[in-house]
Formats: structure tokens, sequence, C-alpha cells
């Protein structure tokens, strides 16, 4: 339950309003990309690589396009061309236009199994499937590299002819797959490790995961004659599609209309573009709309993933646990084309503690498998397994209790970051504390084979572009429009905040997500930014309307602006306390005598604007004998700066709880040794179901940002960085096993608990 | 290929379509039928986002080919309320918060309802393993069991 | 998938008569949760697709105290574990029914098409194997009854010839002092394939003290399920204590033959089958001396 520690200060804040989508979408009436239908629409299937690592020799299309129904075929060549050396900034930096396109509909080659190579439109799904099988491709098979060890050797297949590395700032001549390398330093470590009591160094191995969300991607498009492109998706980002699909085919943004549909999950995967280009071929191509929905398969085998990665960490400690020294380095897997989350792998590793002496070289490297994409604080999971579970270690060493070690060596305001940010106010030792004082932690665990664990996790929060517009109706209610798709309640909390500002119902204040060609720019929904950011706009936009209703109520008492206040819902006549209006009665006058009101609200927050910090408890049990983990009891603790809907903070607190609990256990990519995937079905990626978890506790900790007007911090990311960490934690305190890579599955802890009967005969396994 | 004729009651309504016998169940309630309330999630089976009840039995209509439905009644999301308002599954749902992205809502809907008309009084774990079948990636399904929990005080006091 | 020909006969000459037609391949439907999936894949496309549901042989679900318990071909699971012959009798039956996928599943797959599908990995066979039943099978020259440990011969394959269907499952009445236990290991707690699965079936004499008879079957470590002979007949007679469990385990792992597969390792499915006989047998004796072992919906 939350703390609304503000003790009546607001009025709508806090409060656990329905939200304002909810009974469209109970009833199953809610329009998701998947539900779009156009008169003449037709529909579209995307063929995908059967290979990890393939030259494409020659595509026929031609007995597809005979079969009856089919319309139209695509490939790359209906792409505009498209120079070796093109560039483009899509928001992220320079990268190659080529890259971007080819991950669409690929050219010369195919870098991953469920690469696309090719779309088809027909006249109904059933035929449009049909028509991949008659699509003749002919591929020259090349060997595949599917680890990103493996990748980095010198010997290692090359997936780019052109790809060198960019050696801290600087290209070099060297063909590779290492297309990044990245390095932060503070302090001296050198002399920080020699001057250490304590030096542990481990190697940690993390599987490619997946964000699992139940609605595959989808696209829908019609491009009229007059060049005019409109698109209908599922996607975190309207303007990202917009700018995206522009590029790709080299039309201009001004003539591309992107109309957001309710969205079935993202985390981070609905930000990259797949189907929408594929369909504005098709739909160029026949004169009709054209709607695509990936399969399955194709999402698993086509979409980004989060890397897997290599970490390897060693840490200095003094004998009171205090850190003194850290050498990180990593390489993570950024799929068939470069860019993964590897610069915020490096930011996240020593984030929660102060380490005055630390390096960090990441190294950002391509591999046969889809192009990673961002996955809910992408990166910070990976070494939160690695340094949460080694200071366990260091603990355990000098017997100090798990929490106090942290919170010896927590950041705060003022520490200094091995990237150089000095931290604001942030509530890392909050939540630590909050985690210690818990029932769950002064519970006593009692049972063999039954272990407990914490850890801490960090996320920041982007801060970037958002506006909304507000319009008053005359009988006191607010449209309010804005433009970041909601994947979660943020429609709701940002009406919230708007509402707080008039003291007006929630109820009275109508959000609506709205299409590129009706809003100003707004970034992703998406870097746990919306709550804030669209939050603090909508802010801003109340106090505009504000503003414009107190000179409606000044013209109408005949004063001027500075003799009129709203204050407790009143807006009151400072030279008469007799006279005051409500918004409803003032909203009334103004609809008879005054131009309508309009309030607007648009914000650039800056990248870096505020930081979540969450802690996890869990206790587990192990079967010693099949080697199965049982999540026993799990408390979530986060840090919301302030909550604005709790339940949908818990909702954010437990659903990233549980994405961690299915990596930590039981989630991962399975390759043959061609490297294909071969379990890209809801079967065999096993993601957790409601018989698998227990209830999930959640303790929410509010520090205020101070950046945010009512101390919003984003809370969407950082509950997914310490579940496997503290799971591993929890292992550990049942069997004595410490694991080093992930998934934790029940084949490995039963190999784990061998080898330790046969290192440890007469020693006791825990419990036993 | 001829279609075949099918004659069916869905939501209480007698539907009447034609379709080729490839055609799930799914796909000519979305595509032909309008209702879009059923998902699409994985097309064999394995996320419950398409569940119905045919005949009183909760089944994936993914799994269903449309010509088996002759004769047959269905139950969908679209058929959980009333004229007279929310099924109670639907209230609970919305005021615990059980939905974020809502994508598996109407699954979820539609087996809890076959659970509460099979058991108007699960114990959580009944609740879970019935609800096995239908994954959910936002919540963590904490909100959900809750929700089901206090519809079936609502159900068994009103049964 | 490609377009088929839909057809549902309402008695069994009609259906065999329509099996036995040359002209095109033709797959029987009941369940459709495996059917229907491979049908959308790659594996195979029928011309013809035969819906066995209206054929009254194939509904049947009955018990008599000497024919034992019949279950047609194309009775789904949820009629089984709703069925109180099933549940007082046979509760090794209730066992795998309710844990084969989820309850959607459960509302159309059934014993007989998870039988034909004749999965390496097939959660219902284990405990027919181990109950002892027969299949009993129909073509143009009349019925047979195959003993179900010999009904599949190679992962998807079985003994029916292209003009035969299995009718139902025949399985003996149940004897006094006697108890049956299924169980498999998954790595979640429900909708996954057996990575090892593990059947139990025994009859107690000397007053509940002795195995008198024993049967156990093996899912996902061979090609087919397995009736583990060896490790069933090594402990008739014997006393029912854990180090005679223990010994039918290892004889059971001695008799797999798994394989390494994105489910699980040749290893660890070895280590599993010894784990998962134990359980089995421990559960069965549980049953057989009037025990409460629970199913995967009842808590202890």
């Amino acid at each position: 339950m939350s703390n609304n520690s503000d003790n009546g200060k607001y009025k709508v804040i806090g409060t656990r309003p329905v939200r304002h989508d909810g009974a469209e979408k109970v009833m199953g009436k809610a329009i998701y990309g998947g539900d779009v239908r156009l008169s003449g629409m037709l529909f579209g299937q995307v063929l995908r690589s059967p290979h990890a690592h393939a030259r494409i020799k020659s595509i026929d299309t031609s007995k597809a396009e005979e079969l009856e129904g089919v319309r139209a075929v695509v490939t790359s060549a209906d792409l505009p061309k498209t120079n070796e050396d093109d560039m483009i900034d899509l928001g992220e930096g320079m990268t190659r236009l080529k890259y971007i396109r080819d991950n669409i509909l690929a050219s010369d080659k195919v870098l991953y199994r469920g690469h696309a190579v090719a779309g088809v439109g027909a006249i109904n799904q059933q035929t449009a499937d049909e028509a991949l099988s008659l699509i003749e491709v002919e591929y020259e098979v090349l060997p595949a590299v599917v680890n990103v060890l493996d990748a980095m050797k010198d010997n290692a297949p090359l997936l780019h002819d052109t790809l060198t590395t960019d050696e801290m700032g600087e290209q070099t001549d060297k063909t590779s797959n290492i297309a990044a390398h990245l390095q932060h330093k503070l302090g001296d470590p050198e002399k920080g490790f020699n001057e250490a009591d304590i030096v542990i160094e481990h190697e940690f191995h993390t599987a490619t995961v997946h964000q699992g969300y139940i609605e595959p991607h989808n696209g829908t498009a019609m491009w009229n004659p007059d060049g005019q492109l409109t698109i209908w998706t599922s996607t975190q980002g309207a303007f990202v599609v917009q700018k995206q699909t522009a590029a790709v085919l080299d039309h201009p943004i001004s003539k591309v209309k992107v109309v957001p549909q309710e969205i079935g999950g993202g985390f981070g995967g609905k930000i990259p573009i797949y189907l929408e280009p594929v369909a504005a071929l098709l739909s160029r191509k026949t004169g009709h709309p054209v709607k695509l929905l990936m399969t399955r398969a194709g999402v698993f085998e086509g979409t980004g993933p989060t890397p897997g990665s290599y970490v390897r960490l060693k840490l200095g400690a003094d004998k009171s646990g205090k850190l003194v020294a850290g050498d990180c380095y990593l390489a993570f897997e950024a799929g068939g084309y470069p860019g993964s989350p590897m610069f915020c792998g490096c930011m996240c590793i020593f984030a929660c503690y102060d380490v005055p002496n630390a390096i960090v070289n990441g190294y950002d490297v391509v591999v046969n498998k889809p192009k990673s994409a961002p996955y809910r604080a992408p990166g910070s999971t990976q070494v939160a397994f690695a340094i949460e579970t080694m200071l366990d270690e260091i603990a355990e060493k000098i017997g100090m209790d798990s929490f106090d070690i942290r919170l010896l060596n927590a950041a705060k305001e003022g520490t200094r970051r091995v990237d150089d940010l000095v931290y604001p106010r942030i509530g890392c030792v909050e939540t630590m504390e909050a985690g210690k004082a818990s029932d769950h932690y002064n519970t006593p665990l009692e049972g063999p084979y039954r272990g407990r664990g914490i850890a801490t996790g960090y996320w920041f929060n982007i801060g970037f572009k958002s506006c909304v517009t507000a319009s008053v109706n005359e009988d006191g209610t607010v449209n309010l429009m804005e433009g970041s798709t909601d994947i979660g309640g943020s429609r709701t909390s940002i009406a919230m905040q708007f509402a707080e500002v008039l003291a007006l119902p929630v109820e009275d204040v109508n959000p609506r997500v709205g299409d590129t060609g009706e809003i100003g720019y707004n970034d992703v929904t998406g870097g746990s930014r919306t709550t804030y950011a669209t939050g603090y706009a909508a802010y801003n936009a109340a106090q505009d309307v504000k503003a414009q209703m107190i000179e409606i109520a000044a013209k109408h008492w005949e004063l001027t602006a500075d003799d009129v206040e709203f204050v407790d819902e009143f807006f009151k006549n400072k030279k008469d306390s007799s006279k005051q209006l409500t918004f409803k009665e003032l909203a009334k006058i103004g609809s008879a005598d005054d131009s309508p009101v309009i309030g607007k609200g648009s914000v650039n927050l800056g990248f870096h604007i505020g930081g979540s910090f969450a802690t996890n408890i869990v206790d587990v049990e192990v079967d010693p004998e099949t080697g199965k983990v049982t999540i026993l009891r799990f408390t979530a603790i986060q840090d919301a700066g302030k909550a604005i809907h709790p339940s949908y903070v818990e909702g954010q607190m437990q659903g990233g709880s549980v994405q961690g609990i299915g990596w930590a256990l039981n989630e991962e990519y399975f390759y043959n040794t061609d490297g294909k995937m071969e379990n890209s079905t809801f079967l065999d990626y096993r993601i957790p179901t409601a018989l698998d978890l227990p209830m999930i506790e959640t303790i929410i900790v509010e520090v205020p940002n101070p950046t945010h007007p009512y101390g919003v911090r984003g809370v969407g990311e950082a509950n997914i960085a310490p579940p496997p960490a503290a799971i591993t934690n929890a292992i550990y305190n049942a069997i004595g096993v410490r694991f080093r890579e992930l998934p934790m599955r029940p084949d490995r802890i039963i190999a784990a608990l061998a080898a330790k009967r046969e290192s440890e005969p007469m020693e006791a396994v825990a419990g036993s | 290929m001829n279609k075949i004729h099918v004659q069916s009651k869905i939501n209480g309504e007698n539907i009447e379509f034609l379709c080729e016998p490839r055609q799930s169940l799914l796909e000519v309630l979305r595509e032909d039928l309008g209702f879009t309330g059923s998902k699409e999630g994985c097309n064999d089976g394995n996320c419950g986002a398409c569940s119905v009840i045919m005949d009183g039995t909760l089944v994936d209509s993914c799994l269903v080919l449309a010509v088996e439905i002759q004769g047959k009644e269905i139950t969908t999301v679209e058929g959980l309320a009333t004229v007279d308002g929310l099924h109670p599954l639907q209230q609970k749902f919305l005021e615990n918060a059980s939905l974020q992205c809502g994508i598996c809502t109407p699954g979820f809907l539609v087996a809890a309802k076959a659970l509460l008309d099979h058991n108007s009084n699960p114990t959580e774990h009944e609740i879970r393993h019935w609800l096995a079948g239908n994954l959910c990636r936002c919540t963590g399904y904490d909100k959900i069991i809750r929700a089901v929990q206090e519809a079936s005080a609502v159900v068994s006091k009103s049964a | 998938m490609k377009n088929f020909e839909y057809t549902a006969p309402n008695t069994l000459r009609k259906a065999i008569s329509i099996l036995a037609d040359k002209n095109g391949n033709s797959r029987i439907l009941a369940g459709g949760t495996d059917l229907i999936v491979q049908l959308r894949g790659s594996r195979f496309q029928a011309e013809r697709v035969v819906d066995v549901k209206n054929i009254p042989e194939l509904n049947e679900l009955s018990y008599g105290s000497k024919k034992g318990l019949t279950i047609g071909a194309a009775v789904p699971c949820y009629r089984i574990y709703q069925n109180a012959d099933c549940v007082e009798r046979y509760p090794g039956l209730i066992d795998s029914a309710a844990i084969i996928g989820g309850i959607q599943i459960q509302g159309r797959a059934s014993f007989g098409g998870n039988v034909c599908n004749s999965s390496p990995s097939a959660d219902t066979i284990p405990v027919l194997i181990a109950y002892g039943s027969k299949c009993e099978i129909a073509g143009p020259n009349g019925k047979r009854r195959v003993p179900i440990e010999d009904f599949c011969t190679g992962p998807g394959k079985n003994v029916l010839q292209p003009d035969e269907l299995l009718v139902s499952i025949r399985i003996p009445t149940i004897k006094n002092a006697s108890g049956a236990h299924y169980l498999r290991f998954i790595p979640r707690n429900e909708m996954d394939i057996a990575v090892v699965g593990a059947g139990a079936y025994v009859e107690l004499g000397n007053r509940k003290r002795t195995f008198k008879k024993v049967r156990i079957g093996l899912a996902a470590v061979a090609p087919t399920p397995l009736f583990a002979r060896e490790a069933s007949e090594l402990i008739v007679g014997r006393e029912v204590n854990d180090a005679t469990i223990e010994a039918a385990a290892e004889a059971a792992k001695a008799s797999s033959k798994p394989i390494s597969d994105m489910r699980g390792t040749a290893e660890y499915r070895t280590h599993l089958v010894g784990v998962m006989t134990k359980r089995a047998l421990q559960g069965a004796v549980k049953r057989a001396r009037g025990g409460f072992v629970p199913n995967a919906v009842q808590e202890n």
C-alpha cells in the first residue's frame, strides 16, 4: 500500500480512480492495432529467413504472385536504393541507413533466423500465409556466431564487411564484430585495489531473453495516390514510427501520419519499427490498405530481445565492507546490427553505490541474433546480477548483514558515478531501509532447502519532449489531448496531474492519445518518462488554463487578473470576498462570453532527470531432487518519488518483478548448433504463469524528485533490475551454491548440487 | 473450395456465417463477425488470449475450427456485460487495476467467468491453477487474482 | 494452412470408409489441440479433416465392474476429471487429465488424441501403460486390440494403418489394494511439455506390505513412451519400503534412453527418471493404502 505521507495535501494525486479507458478494455471494445478494420483492407504476412547467417543470392516471387488472392509481393528491391555510406540520425546518434532498411527487409544478407526477407499482401490472412511457401529464396548459408565472446574472437565469422570499431570515440580500420568500445573511469582503480583488504573477481553470463509482450507487432498502412501515407499501429512512440518509416521509405515526414492504436505491451520492444514500412510498400503497390500482424514465432525470431551478456566484475573492499575499487568488463550482444544498450550497462553497474575508484569497459558486439531492442531498464538487470551477488559474497566473508553492506555503500545525493554524473536527491538509501524494516525481512524463514536473498537495482528517468493541449468544455469538463501512447494506465496518471492543479474530479478530465497530425511532438512512452514528463506538460497546461480562467473571471468581475486568485477549488474575487466561482460556473460563463480556453503545456526536460531505486526481498525453496525453484514470498520496494496513482505504481513493480523472476529461472533463447532459435513459442519460451507465483508484495517509498512539481520519479523500469540477483542470493542461502549464469534452470541446479556434494562430501548442504 | 454454412449462438444471439474449413473460430470471430475482443497472442494454444466459452466449456478459440461450432453456444468477452452493467469480474478488474496494457484481459475475464460458473468460491490455489493457461506479462498476476477473489465473493453471495 | 475438406461422419462405418478412400490424405480431428497446430506449421498438410466427435463409440465414457473403464477416443480431458467413476477408481487418469496444457486445452484435448499423436512425451500414455490399458482399433477388416505399450512405434508414429482409427481405450477394473499415480517434471507448474513423465500402478499384497503387481510407464525418455518392464517386475514380491522403491527407480533409469533437446539434456532426464519413478511409486502406494495424494488442482 502506498504511504500517502502528504496527509490530505492532494485532492486527486495518490487516489486510485478507475482508469478512463477501463470500461472499453474490459468489454473487449478497445481497438488495438490488430483490431483495425478498413474498407477494402488486404492482409499481409512476412517471409522470414530460416538461416542464422546467409547471403541472399536470389528471390523469386513469381509463384507467390500467381496464387489466387495474392495482390502484391515486396522485397528490399521495393525500398529506395541505399548507398553503403548513407548515414542517418534517428535520435540516437548517426547510424547506417542500410542497417535500418535491411532490418526491415534484408537486401544482400540475412543476419539472424527470422530476418524479414519479403512481404505479401492478399485478400485474406490464410492466403497471405499460404503465399509465403511459394516465394523461392536462394541462400548461400554462412557460418553463424551466436555467443558474444565467440563473436569477439579474431576468427569469428564477420556479420558486416564494413563494420569497424568505435574505439572510445575513434573509428578503427579493422573490420570486426565489435561495434563499439566505451570506457568510464573514476579515481584510481589500481591504487584502490592495491589498498583493498578483500578483492574478488567473477565472470557472469546471461542468456538472450525477450520482452514477451502478449500482443504481437502489427501495422496497417494506406498509401494514397497523392502520397499521403497513414499508418495505424501499436507503438510506444507514434513520432518514432513517423520518423523512421519516413526515413526507410525516403518519404517526407509531412506526408506520413501515424495513428497509434491501443497497445498490448511493449516494455521497450515496440519502440523500433518492423512491419510499418512493409505495410506501406504493399499498400502503395496495391492501392489498398494493408494490415500485417506478426506471428508469435516472428515476434521471437524477428524482433529485438535484450542482449545476452558477459560481465566480468572485480570488486575491492576494506574490512569494514566499504567498496574501494571496482573494475567491470562487459560485452553485450547487439544482435545483427550495432546498438545494444551497452552504454546503459556501463552506467548502471556501480549506480547503487559510492565506488570512488572505478573503471568500466563496455563492448557492443554484433551476433547472428535479432537486433536487440530495449527491454525495461536495458542492461541494468545484466549488471545488477553481477554486483548484487558479489556484494553478498563480500558481506558473507566479513559476517555482515546483506542490507547493512548495501547501506554502508549506498549512493546518496552528491555521490559521483563512474560516468561522471553527480547524483541529485535520490532514494537509494530509503528503499534499502524500507527493505530492512519490512515485515518480510523480519519474518524468520524456516524449513529445509529454503533461503532468502535481497538485491537492489537502478534505472534513471529520461525527460525529453512532451506536449499536451487542454480544451475546456462548457460544462467544466476538460478534453486533454496528449501524445504518449498508454501501455499501462498513464493517460489517467497524466489526467490526474492536470486535475490536481485545478482541483477537478479526475472523471471530469478526458484524456486522449492523439495521432501525429493532431498533437505536437512527443517522445516515446518508455525510459520511465511518461508519468514524469507528459505529466509535467499536463501540469503546465493546467497552469495555462488556470491563467486563462482567471482572465475570464477578471473580465466577468471587471477586475484585472491580479485581483483574482484560485484557492481551494474556487476562483475568488480578492476585492469582494462574497464573490467566488467554481471552475464549472466559470467555464459556463466563458463559453458564452469568451474565446475558447485552450491550455498548452510543452516541455523538453533533458536526458537524465531523476532516478529510481528498487530493492527486492525473495524467499525461495529448492527441490533438491529436481532442481526446481519455488518462489515462496516476494517483496518489491521502489522509490516512486510521488505515486500519482498507487495502483499503477504497484502494478509496474509487480510486473517488472515477475519478468525478472522469469529471467532468473526459466527464460532464454535456445539455439541449436546452426545458430537457429528453437523455442520460438510460448510453450518453450517459458514466461511465468499465475501458478508459478505467489502474491507480489509492494512497498512504495516516496523520496520526491526535486525536478518535478509533484516529485514524480518514473517507476516503470528499475523494478526488473534486482530480481535475478535477489533470487541468486536466495538460492545460495538455500543450497549453498552461487550461480553466475542465467537462467538458473533446474538442470543447472541439479548439476551444481551434484558438484557441490562431490567437492564437500562431509559438509552438510543447507537444510539437509 | 466451397464455404461451409454455420449456424451458432454467440453471446445469446443467433448468428450465421460462411467460412472455409481451415479458418479458426478466433479468425471468424475477429475478421468476419466483428468480435475483436478475443485476441490473437500466439495462435497455438499457449497464451489464452483467445479464450471463449463453448457450450459451457472454456477453450482456446484459436484451436477450434469455426465449422465445429455448428449448433453450439459461444460466449466471448463481449457477452459478459449486460444492459444493466458490467459483470462483477469486469468491475473488480477495474477497481483493482488488474489490467495494464489490457490485451490479455478479455481472455482472463472469460476464463475467470468459466471458473466462477464452475466453482463460485475458489481458493487462491484453485484460481491460479485455473488461470495458468492465460499469460499476462504486465501485471505479475497479483491484482488479477485479487479481482477474481473479490468477484467470487459478489457472485457467490448473489447465487 | 492450405484449404482442406471437412467432414464429420456420425457413424464408425462412415468414418472408416472415408479413411479408406485412397484419394487424398486425411487427418482425424478430435480436440484439435495438436492437429490444428500441426496443420498451421510446415509438418504436413491435410487434404481432408475427418471430425470424429459425432461418432457415439468415440464419445463413450463408462465403467462396468467386469469390463472396466472405456474411454472413447474423442472424450476430452475435462469429462474425465468430472466423471465420478474416474475420480474414484482411476485417480491416476485424473493426474494426467488435469495437467495437459491448461484448462482451455483440457476443454478440448482427448486422451485418444494424445495417444494417437504418439509423442514420446505424451502425458496420458505412462499412466495408461501403468493401468495395463488396451487400444481398441477399428478398420475395414473389423476391430483389433493393441496393448498401449505397443501402440506407439516412434516419435509421432503408431500402429494405425491409414484406414484405421482408434475407437476407445480400455482399462481393466481396478483391484483391491491398488493405486496409481502419474506425475511429470516440468520447469514451470503448468503448460509445459513433460521433461520426464512417470506413471505407476501397484497392487499390494500381504496386508498391503508387499508389491503384488507393479507397472511403470515413462514418457520423454525414449523414442516412444516406455513400459519399464524390468523395473516393474524387479520389485514384485518385495517389501514396500524406500530401498525397494529406490531399486525400481534405478532400474527405470537403466531402461531409459533419453535424448538431449531444448527441453532437457540426456543426463538431466536420466536423473529425473529416478526421481519421478520413485515419486510415482510412492504416490501409487499411498493411494493403494487409502491415503490422499493430491493432483495438480488439489492442495495437500
